[in-house]
């Protein structure tokens, strides 16, 4: 035991004595660790932010927009061609089994006025179903009714950003928006959301009754979209070829001119691609701590031929092969660990700003740091052990004879 | 009692290439405790290569070297360091001290790598009963390149006696040393020799060798001479006259 506390104050010292290169040394295991910390960080931040995002879309929505991409591209785009009608939500609702919510979707933007200030903001027409669909809560006042739909009645609820715009603290509940100058009495306000996957604010938003908003507001009879909720995701993949099946016979032979879209699909591509995308980077930072290791073996491959002399006046002593081994392991296994700590806490640090920039939550987890640490001290095993055993296999003669 | 070293027929080749250097051609010598003795001999006549041999350093081609009854040949690495940790003490012809290493810390290195569990008190309480031997206490934390030859060759004597081996072996300690320094030098052997240590150095010079009980002479690898040394000095006398005659100097 003493003689293992004397050999690592031995190897601590001939680090100490070459700090420019020992420092130099351990950068390679620093940015290594740095990178990998930060990557699995920024990559884990990243994935757990679209997956809130999909999660805020609501829970088994599956979606109907105008225009096709079955042939030739994108003709025109999505909600270019208008024929989405107030009839086929209500077709949906009736026929297919295993829907518990829909919802036809008319979006506008314009421009709104309350309490003497100007907005622009989206208009959102819906049913009542929406904010189940969307699993949306309201932090004050009540969702407007389905006799409300009926009579095209003008009630809004509207979104955090907007009461923050236009009422500034007060309580909106009451109160009268007008929407192209038609004044609509606001029955709720909703909780906040933040931004969509697609990198919107969602809760820059009025939301009325879809009728309100066609009759009134656009002036339209087709919708923007139709927004479905499921019973449970199994039923999703069923309910989407029913709900293709069913408005494809009301176009009796005429080409598609709508899609069906589950948020599964959604889901998948961008687990997928969050996916890719740290592995990718997990990827790159492990070929960096490779390259630190290689480092590490060639200062120590550097050190034990200059040390040549050295060697041989311990061995001349007594040393024996395993302490000389242990001194040069020591000292591979000080620079790649004291260089992963350092790389730990950089690596932290880097994702924490990171994460506060991008608006991330953080996740630097405990296990890719303890990753990291026990990976360097590994790096400095393995790439130190070769100069180490170089060193302990010296001839002591030869050793000492050495210029 | 037996001898403390004991080799027969010892031969070193050293295969450079294609040249073959005998350098030891067939040694037979027998060393009893407590003996001071002098190896002699020409540049290259292979006093060092011997040296190594007893040191446990090196190995013989072919012979046999009994040190301390332990039959060495036999012995793997790791065995043949702990004998020199424990048994003996290695005097370099170069010193061969530890660079930017504190002359303390250079003495203590034996210890370091001692079989036995010798607490770090103790280390630094036997090195420095070491330099206080040499003569050296108030060195104690000057690097090998902040002392003179003489001194350098002090620590590495301190060194070799900090495990307090049964045999010291020296290659020239007093090769690169001043008249004075070099009797010191003798006088400090004499003084450990007394003690009952033994001690086989190699010398150049017939008056350093005639501070020894017993002279051995090689020429090309082989033994030529061996006798008992007539009338041995005494060091310490020499170096009183010799203070004298300085002193005399400088008054006149
Ligand atoms: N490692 C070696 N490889 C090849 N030849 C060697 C080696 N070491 C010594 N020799 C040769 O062996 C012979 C004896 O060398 P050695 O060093 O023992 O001489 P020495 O008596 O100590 O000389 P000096 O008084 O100059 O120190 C010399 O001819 C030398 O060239
Ligand atoms: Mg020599």
């Amino acid at each position: 035991m003493m003689r293992f506390l004397a050999t690592i104050r031995i190897a601590l010292r001939a680090l100490r004595r070459n700090k420019l290169r020992t420092f130099l040394t351990m950068l390679g295991m620093i940015i290594g660790v740095t990178a990998v910390i930060a990557m699995v960080s920024i990559g884990n931040g990243a994935k757990s932010q679209v997956e809130g995002q999909i999660a805020s879309l609501g829970q088994n929505v599956l979606s109907v927009f105008p225009g096709s991409l079955s042939s030739g591209g994108a003709r025109g785009g999505w909600g270019s061609a208008s024929t989405l009608t107030p009839d086929e939500a209500e077709l949906i609702a009736r026929e297919v089994p295993g829907v518990v919510g829909v919802s036809g979707e008319v979006r506008d933007r314009q421009q709104v006025m309350a309490n003497g200030l100007n907005w622009n903001t989206m208009i959102q027409g819906e049913s009542p179903d929406y904010l189940s669909i969307r699993a949306w809560g309201l932090s004050e006042g009540a969702m407007f009714s389905e006799t409300d739909v009926r009579s095209a009645a003008k009630v809004a609820v509207i979104g955090k950003t907007v009461a923050d715009q236009l009422f500034a603290g007060n309580d909106p509940v009451g109160e009268t928006i007008r929407i192209r100058n038609i004044p609509f009495k606001i029955v709720g306000v909703l909780t906040s959301k933040g931004v969509s996957f697609f990198g919107s604010d969602q809760d820059d938003t009025v939301i009325i009754p879809n009728t309100s908003a066609m009759r009134r507001v656009t002036g339209r009879q087709y919708l923007s979209a139709i927004l479905i909720q499921a019973s449970a995701p199994k039923e999703m993949a069923r309910i989407q070829t029913e709900i293709a099946t069913l408005l494809q016979q009301r176009r009796s032979g005429r080409e598609p001119d709508f899609t069906v879209r589950s948020q599964l699909e959604l889901a998948e591509a961008a687990t997928a691609t969050s996916r890719t995308m740290t592995a990718l980077l997990g990827g790159i930072a492990c070929v960096s701590l490779l390259v630190g290791g290689i480092g590490i073996m060639n200062i120590m491959l550097v050190s034990v031929t200059e040390r040549t002399r050295e060697i041989g006046i311990r061995m001349a002593v007594g040393a024996k092969g395993k302490d000389i081994l242990l001194q040069f392991l020591i000292e591979a296994v000080t620079l790649s660990v004291i260089g992963g700590v350092i790389g730990i806490v950089l690596g932290v640090g880097i994702s924490k700003l990171l994460a506060t920039k991008m608006n991330w939550p953080a996740l630097t987890s405990v296990t890719s740091i303890l990753v990291a640490f026990v990976f360097s001290a590994a790096v400095g095993i393995f790439f130190g052990f070769y100069p180490a055993r170089k060193a302990s296999s010296l001839d002591p003669i030869e050793a000492l004879r050495y210029e | 009692m037996n001898a403390i070293i004991e080799i027969d027929g010892v031969h070193k080749t050293y295969q450079t290439g294609d040249v073959q250097v005998h350098a030891v051609r067939g040694i037979s010598l027998r060393i009893e405790r407590g003996e001071f003795v002098a190896i002699m001999g020409a540049s290259g006549s292979g006093k060092s290569t011997l040296m190594n041999i007893l040191g446990c350093l090196d190995r013989p081609t072919s012979g046999r070297y009994l040190l301390d009854d332990i039959d060495v040949s036999d012995l793997d690495r790791d065995e043949l360091a702990e004998i020199r940790n424990e048994k003996i003490g290695f005097v370099f012809q170069g010193f061969n001290l530890l660079s930017r290493t504190s002359a303390l810390e250079n003495i203590e290195l034996p210890t370091l790598y001692s079989s036995k569990t010798i607490s770090a008190e103790e280390q630094r309480r036997r090195a420095l009963e070491a330099l206080e031997l040499v003569g050296l206490k108030d060195r104690a934390d000057h690097q090998p390149n902040q002392l003179s030859g003489g001194q350098q060759q002090r620590v590495a004597i301190a060194r070799a006696l900090v495990n307090e081996p049964r045999l010291l072996l020296a290659d020239e300690p007093t090769g690169n040393l001043d008249t004075q320094t070099s009797i010191e030098v003798m006088g400090i052997f004499q003084k450990l020799n007394a003690q009952g240590i033994t001690i086989v150095m190699v010398t150049h010079e017939l008056d350093i060798a005639s501070y020894t009980k017993r002279n051995v002479i090689m020429r090309d690898g082989q033994i030529v001479t061996d006798k008992l040394v007539a009338d041995r000095l005494n060091a310490e006398k020499e170096l009183s006259e010799l203070r004298e005659a300085q002193k005399a100097i400088k008054l006149s």
